[in-house]
Formats: structure tokens, sequence, C-alpha cells
């Protein structure tokens, strides 16, 4: 079918949640690094931290052919309200159990995401998406392994996890917060939606979570916003840390 | 030899930066070579992983290379048309990785959890009772074992 303006904006608005998310928690992840409670833990987020932002970079290229500012711009001189991302991974990190939490809730979305935009009509995105796929699979594994084998830790590792949980689902559900285009983007085969989305994730977290033991507060209200550009007061001051050095001279070459 | 097999010759010799014993084309990332003249190079990349670091200085390798060898209008370009994975490493490459330390990827089909990357066999000993430690190492594309045969800690490629 003819892309309309609407598509390639509901197009845009879809690659910049996805790059945003993929930046900020991307930093936030590389905050752990040399701070992880054992070596390999940090290498674990830090690795985690390249991956996502290498693969923020690849969509900021996408948004980049289609007409958007170059990847550099776009990542360090927008403000917090022109960002998409969901606020769950604007959050500091947190203890540990906080940071394992919202990466087991992230990374499945992301993974399940991933998957559905294989089959995108828009081929660039198709493409990327069919390698992030594999890079994914990685991070999602690691996640099960630790929510696993905490919740079987110690009574404060199982307590601690839940409380975690109870706090970032309905933060989490706000990964799925609908755009202006849902019935552009599903009609022309770009994306299956934000609903159907969700969907795929509750059948994924919620019997997951239960094998391991842990209670899923199901019927929390969603906290929608991020993907507005409504922001907690975390995410500034994330940006001005992260624009730092490119602040200082925007010309400098690397 | 027409001009393409003259460049994948030429990319024979380009090593990965990170892995100096094996080339670029036996890693399986050179997924494109096309030359409409005799002084023309046209050299499709796709990265290993999109967080890939090496990527930009493998451009250039690859792009130095080529001058050297007298081409005058060299394009090199990366790109995810086609997805990379550790199964399009050669036979050359994986027996390169060995060399150089590293356990190659066990091979896959397409279907990857963490026991495929516990019977990962030592690159010192041999032996297959080994130990994943972490799936992610000091890049990308390396995991960290240990082996309890040889009481040696050792990186493998891993399977992607």
């Amino acid at each position: 079918m003819e892309f309309t303006e609407k598509h390639v904006e509901g197009l845009k608005d879809l690659l910049y949640r996805m790059a945003d998310d993929l930046l900020i928690l991307g930093h936030r992840n590389s905050e752990w690094t040399g701070l992880g409670p054992i070596l390999e833990e940090d290498i674990a987020f830090s690795s985690m931290a390249q991956d996502k932002v290498g693969q923020s970079l690849a969509l900021y290229e996408i948004l980049h052919e289609l007409g958007e500012s170059d990847p550099d711009t776009v990542a360090f001189t927008r403000n917090d309200f022109q960002f998409h991302n969901c606020q769950m991974v604007e959050f500091p990190i947190g203890e540990y159990d906080f940071s394992l939490v919202r990466h087991f809730f992230y990374d499945h979305a992301d993974a399940l995401r991933f998957e559905a935009l294989t089959e995108t009509v828009f081929e660039p995105l198709q493409m990327v998406t069919k390698k992030f796929k594999g890079e994914i699979k990685y991070h999602t594994m690691h996640a099960n392994s630790w929510l696993k084998q905490l919740a079987h830790g110690s009574e404060e590792s199982k307590i601690r996890m839940q409380q975690s949980i109870n706090e970032l689902f309905p933060y989490a559900l706000g990964m799925f917060e609908p755009s202006d285009y849902e019935q552009e983007l599903m009609e022309s085969g770009l994306f299956i939606g934000e609903a159907a989305l969700q969907q795929r994730w509750l059948d994924v977290v919620v019997p997951t979570l239960e094998s391991y033991g842990y209670t899923v507060p199901t019927d929390a209200a969603p906290l929608f916003g991020g993907r507005k550009g409504v922001h907690t007061e975390h995410l500034q001051p994330l940006l001005d840390e992260m624009t730092e050095v490119f602040r200082i001279d925007p010309s400098a070459e690397w | 030899m027409d001009t393409s097999a003259r460049i994948k010759a030429i990319l024979e010799t380009v090593m990965d930066p990170e892995i100096p014993t094996i080339s670029l084309v036996d890693l399986g990332i050179v997924t494109k070579i096309k030359s409409r003249a005799a002084q023309h190079a046209y050299v499709q990349l796709t990265p290993t992983f999109s967080g890939c670091p090496a990527l930009r200085v493998m451009e250039e390798l690859v792009r130095d290379a080529l001058t050297d060898a007298g081409f005058q209008e060299i394009e090199v370009e990366t790109s995810f048309e086609t997805q990379w994975n550790t199964n399009l490493i050669s036979e050359k490459g994986r027996a390169a990785l060995l060399k150089h330390g590293l356990a190659p990827p066990v091979k896959h089909e397409g279907y990857i959890e963490l026991d495929v990357l516990s019977d990962t066999p030592c690159p010192l000993c041999n032996s297959r009772n080994t130990t994943l430690q972490s799936p992610f190492g000091p890049t990308l594309c390396r995991s960290l074992h240990y082996c309890n045969n040889c009481r040696n800690a050792f990186e493998g490629f891993k399977p992607i």
C-alpha cells in the first residue's frame, strides 16, 4: 500500500520510542561499569549497555534516512520533553534488584518487539531487527537466570526482588503506551501495535515470574507519559551528564 | 583473475583489528563485492554486533588495503542487509580463532540457550569438562569460561 504522511509519522514515532529507550537504558546500564556486585555482572551490564547504544545508533540512522537530524544531533541536543522513551528506563539504577527487574521487564519486551518487527513491511527496520534479535537473546537469558536464582537465594533476596517487581510493574506497562498512530501502523503492516505487543509480553513475563515463585500485580494500572514526552525528574540530569562532553565542543572529531 | 576475485584476495589479507589471526573474509562479514571498472571496488560489510566499535576501523582497513593495491574509486559500505551470525565464520576462520586462544563458536540452528555455551571445548587442552562463567566477556563477541580439566580460564567466541 501507499504510505501517507501519517504512516511515516507513525513509523518515526515508533523508531524514536525504540531508539530513545535503548539510548537511555544503555546509559543507565553503563552506570554499573566499575560498580557491579561481582566482576561478571559488571561486565554483563557494560556489554548490554554497549549493545543497546549500538542498536540505538542503527535506529537513529534509519530516522536520519527518513529526514531527521543526524544521530549525534538527535542523541545529544534534545531536551527531556523531546524524548520518547518510557519512564521506566530513566530511573536511576537503584539497588541491584531494581536494575535486574527493570532489565527483565524491558528486555523481554524488546525481544518481542524485535521479533514482531522482523515482519514489518518497512525493509530497513526489518533488517536491523533481524540482527538485534540474535543479540538480545543473551540479555533475556541473563535476566531470567538472575530472576530465577534470586527467587531461591535467601529470604531477603526474594523479598527485595518481589518489591522491585511490584514497584516497577506499572511502569513496565507504560512501555506499551499507545501512540497516536496505532491504526496507521497496523493497517499498513508496519507494526502489530502496542496492545498486541503488551499481550505477547504478558504471556511470557507473567508465567515466567510465577514459575520462579513470584507474584505479579497484574491488576496494576499502567503509568503512562514517557512516550508523549512527559518524564520524571530523573531524565534531564541523565541527559545533562550524557551530553556534557559533546557540549564542551560539539564539532570535536573522535 | 577478474577484479572481484582480486578484491576478495586482498580482503583475505585484512585482519580483524581485535583478533589479528582471522581475516575479514574468514570472519564472514564481507557480504558483497562488486566492481564496474578495473580501478573501482565496492565492498559491503555487515556488523558482527550492532555495538561493535571495531566496525569503523574495519572500514578504514579495507579502504587502506584497496588503496595500497592501486584502486582509485573505492566504496565501503556497512549494511544490515545480510545479518551476520557465527555460522558464517569459515573453517579456516575457526582454526584462526583457536590459534588466537579463543574457543570457536558452537555451530547452531539459530536457537541458542546457555546450555549450548556450557559445552564449549577448552582451546588449550580440548577437554569438554568446562564451565560457562558468563556469556558476557571483554568484547561483545566473547564469552568467559573455565576449564575444569587444565584449570585455566579461557574465552570463547560466542555463538550468535
